[in-house]
């Protein structure tokens, strides 16, 4: 049986902050992303996730504080750090001049390869490419932008693979598309970093997840148990009549008209409904489900709402 | 077992996955040579309005300047005013597309989003320079090479020292090259950049005897002329046609050396530390 190889860190924070005047895009952030790791960063709008990773990638610099990828110090070891590291932007970018494979063999060359056409080829098709490679990035849709952006950012196979809401604003097809060769290349030990607002997508990729709110990580743990912070059922009902008390004594919210219910156990659904026809409530429509990743966040989010201060959201 | 905990199993029992790109087989002169490339073929790609454009506009400046001041003007002795103004415009138009070169694609992948491309990669800021400032030069050689193969119509040409012509056309395109990409690091519109250009090149450009020879001027327009840098490399590509200049040539050429080191150690300052590229 062989020994496990003792491995760095595919990301390693330390003590990071980030201030823009007297706003504080990170403060004090400290966060390891094991080799790899399949991890999710997530937060809201203006939460930090883009100033850490544009941190992390070498575009914007720290005002205190450290990152290491594969243990090169972005600053110190800039050059090893950053072959190490492919970064999917989010915002969409393209140069208008060229096809979408003279995009990639200058971005492979930018990164010292020659002769990587093997693998080039490898991306165009595992990301639907291939068809396009000779199309003028112009004449693209945002979808298949988004994709060559992808691609770019895996042309020189780095270890460390960086996805900043890759999927914001494309077609079922691209995701699938995507997160099987993301998959993929995470089964053959690539570090995949990943930030989405899409937290189903979240909660069925990332092994583990770090949630950040006005610059500072509020929860760091596996998937797994991040959901289990948030136990049992969530029931929805729509209905004509007051609800008895004993039924908004479950209500956590209310959308739409229809009111939210966080219930323990499964006998509970049960009760709520026969203490609903006993009150003579109508029940227009009733949902029950397991409470998901984006309940999880939004506890988390709000929860620490009020324990920040002198920090910008 | 999830993808991540078998990226987790893999990394543990075999180590890093081995990626194309293993950072000792990383060659920093594919690198630079692959920057090169593309800065050369964005404006190859592009080449009517790169290369065409630039080189009518000259043709238009010799039709209509030379056609009205051939009978009245004679800049240097014995040389007519036509064949006179060919080099200056063949160095104007170097000078104008190498600025424009450099200053156009920094700021263009400013406003797209796509310098990203070029910041991610592990560029030291020698190779941005070089790349950026050679193609410069490269696309300033091209429409100097077209705007002096049409003007041969017009009068044939005389090459009495071309050493030096090649050497100021260099140094002239590699410092407007310079200056471009501090322009272009420097503007965060297409607005500033115009400004820098029509409000700094342009008349430094045309206040630099292009059209004239600075001995024509009142004294103290032919002194303020010894301050633009733009006379001297005028002055000297024209040297190397004639054999005959306003100023030694020597001493334009310790000017344009020492303007040109000063802007490239300019520009390579502000990619060092990553002026307005790097926040």
């Amino acid at each position: 049986m062989c020994a496990a190889i003792p491995v760095t860190a595919a990301i390693q924070v330390s003590s990071l902050s980030k201030r823009y005047g007297t706003i504080s895009a990170l403060d004090d952030v400290d966060l390891t992303v094991e080799a790899g790791e399949f991890f999710g960063l997530l937060g809201p709008n203006g939460a930090g996730k883009t100033t850490l990773i544009s941190i992390v990638a070498g575009l914007v610099r720290a005002t205190s504080g450290r990152v290491a990828v594969l243990g090169h110090d972005v600053v110190q070891d800039a050059r090893a750090a950053r072959l190490a590291l492919g970064v999917v932007p989010q915002e969409l970018a393209f140069d208008p001049f060229f096809t979408v494979r003279e995009t990639l063999v200058f971005q492979s060359g930018y990164f010292g390869l020659k002769d990587n056409g093997a693998w080039i080829d490898e991306v165009l098709e595992n990301l639907g490419l291939a068809g396009r490679a000779n199309t003028n990035m112009r004449a693209l849709s945002g979808g298949m932008k988004r994709r060559v952006l992808v691609a770019q950012a895996l042309v020189h196979k780095p270890p460390v693979i960086v996805l900043d809401e890759p999927t914001a604003g494309v077609d079922v097809e691209l995701r699938q598309t995507l997160w099987s060769f993301i998959r993929r290349l995470n089964r053959e030990g690539h570090t995949i970093v990943l930030t989405t607002h899409y937290l189903e997508e979240a909660q069925a990729l990332c092994q583990r997840i770090a949630m950040l709110k006005a610059g500072r990580v509020v929860a760091l743990d596996s998937t797994r148990a991040l959901l289990a912070r948030v136990a049992g059922l969530q029931m929805t009902l729509r209905a004509r009549g007051a609800l008895p008390a004993s039924v908004i004594a479950h209500r956590i919210d209310e959308r739409d008209g229809a009111v939210l219910l966080r219930l323990s156990q499964p006998t509970d659904v049960a009760q709520v409904l026969n203490d609903c026809a006993a009150a003579g409530c109508v029940l227009d429509d009733v949902e029950v489900g397991r409470a998901d990743l984006e309940d999880v966040f939004l506890q988390i989010t709000s929860d620490v709402a009020s324990v920040r201060h002198g920090v910008a959201a | 077992m999830s993808s991540g905990e078998a990226g987790l199993a893999r990394v543990q029992a075999e180590g890093l996955p081995r990626p194309v790109a293993v950072i000792a087989e990383s060659s920093a002169v594919v690198a630079f040579r692959t920057l090169l490339l593309k800065e050369m073929l964005r404006f190859w790609k592009v080449s009517f309005q790169t290369i065409a454009a630039p080189v009518l506009t000259s043709v238009l400046y010799l039709l209509v300047f030379g056609h009205v001041l051939e009978k009245h003007v004679e800049a240097l002795p014995g040389v007519n005013y036509t064949s006179f103004l060919i080099p200056g415009l063949v160095m104007m138009s170097v000078l104008q597309n190498a600025f424009a070169n450099s200053s156009s694609s920094l700021i263009q992948s400013k406003i797209m989003g796509s310098l990203i491309f070029v910041l991610l990669p592990p560029f030291s800021h020698w190779q941005l320079f070089g790349a950026y400032v050679l193609a410069a030069v490269v696309r300033g050689a091209v429409v100097g090479a077209g705007v002096f193969l049409i003007t041969v119509w017009f009068a044939p040409p005389t090459f009495s020292a071309p050493l030096w012509s090649l050497v100021f056309a260099v140094l002239g395109a590699a410092l407007l090259g310079s200056l471009g990409l501090i322009a272009g690091i420097w503007a965060d519109k297409f607005d500033q950049l115009a400004a820098f250009q029509n409000f700094i090149v342009m008349p430094a450009t045309f206040l630099s005897g292009v059209f004239y020879s600075v001995h024509g001027l009142p004294p103290f327009w032919q002194a303020v002329s010894h301050f633009n840098p733009f006379f001297y490399m005028i002055d000297g590509f024209r040297y190397g046609f004639f054999a005959q200049s306003d100023v030694n040539p020597w001493i334009s050429l310790a000017v344009v050396v020492a303007a040109f080191l000063a802007t490239a150690a300019a520009a390579l300052g502000l990619l060092a530390r990553g002026f307005k590229l790097r926040q």
